[in-house]
């Protein structure tokens, strides 16, 4: 690959991002590379050291808010004819509502995501206080002098506090997998807006 | 590393970089080498947010036929860098601190 090639792979790649910003960009990998050519290094190589095009988009897709790629996508690469401004008003009881919808199923999954997460966290709290409940109930039945109550409450304490240590690695295990699905499923969702258009 | 500490310190060592003369992007990287790896793509979002921190400004300068971009360290970027150094003294006094009592036992 050379560099007009890597270049323009790049700009491609990018494409639905604001224009500026691509320009920049490129305007920036351009002169890295042209600098170590100028040292002497060959294109291949000089381009190599850049790093490859598929981690050089995601860098800069991980790193674009989201809300600048749906206004990019949104505002109109020409001026907006007459009937269509009418269009677009006349439609809005329709098209509100559904932009809203989506917003909402979105924000739902991620909220549901997170509710697993929680009430994990919930039910291991819930097991350490039955933890403490059972050895206070022991304490009890040993003052009204039962043994059989006593032992049993032991026990039950001790399950609980077994149980809820366990599911504490559980739950700490799979918080940090929802991280990180979220921070994909945030990476995909961009990625909806970008590169589509050749 | 702390990703926010590594931040801020990449952050300081470009400007470092820039202190003493204006530079370029492949020289900055050149120059920074021994000490860290630092990728383009880092390094553009640094430079992008200290610009936009009016911490450098750029101009670009025609070199061999093409544009070569040259960042030049403002006042405001000198003062990040003095801030740095007194957060930095603070943060040896605090280490000294924590590993005074493995020292002692030395």
């Amino acid at each position: 690959m050379n560099k007009d090639q890597f270049l323009s792979e790049i700009r491609k790649r990018l494409s639905g991002l604001p224009q500026g910003d691509i320009d920049e960009r490129v305007a920036f990998y351009e002169e890295m590379i042209d600098d170590r050519m100028e040292e002497g290094m060959a294109e291949e190589d000089a381009i190599a050291g850049i790093g490859s095009v598929d981690s050089v988009v995601d860098q800069i897709m991980s790193e674009i808010p989201l809300t600048k790629l749906v206004k990019e996508k949104v505002r109109p690469k020409r001026k907006r004819k007459a009937w269509e401004i009418v269009l677009l008003v006349l439609g809005s009881p329709v098209w509100i509502p559904l932009l809203i919808a989506a917003a909402a199923v979105v924000f739902s999954i991620f909220v549901v995501i997170w509710a697993v997460v929680v009430s994990l966290y919930a039910v291991d709290f819930a097991l350490a206080a039955g933890a403490a409940a059972g050895t206070a109930a022991f304490v009890m039945y040993l003052k009204v002098g039962n043994p059989a109550g006593a032992m049993f409450s032991l026990g039950a304490g001790a399950v609980c506090a077994g149980l809820s240590i366990l599911l504490f690695f559980v739950c700490r295990w799979i918080a940090k997998a929802v991280l990180r699905l979220t921070g994909r499923m945030l990476l995909w969702m961009k990625s909806l807006f970008v590169g589509k258009e050749a | 590393m702390d990703i926010q500490l590594k931040r801020g310190l990449l952050d300081v060592s470009v400007l470092a970089a820039i202190k003493n003369e204006d530079s370029y992007g492949y020289q900055i990287i050149k120059d920074m080498k021994p000490y860290m790896e630092l990728s383009e793509s880092t390094l553009y979002t640094i430079l992008k947010r200290l610009e936009t921190a009016d911490m450098l400004t750029v101009r670009s300068v025609e070199h061999e036929g093409r544009l070569r971009k040259y960042y030049h360290i403002t006042a405001q970027g000198r003062r990040r860098i003095e801030e740095f150094k007194e957060d930095w003294k603070e943060i040896l006094s605090i280490y000294r601190f924590i590993t005074r009592e493995e020292n002692d036992l030395e």
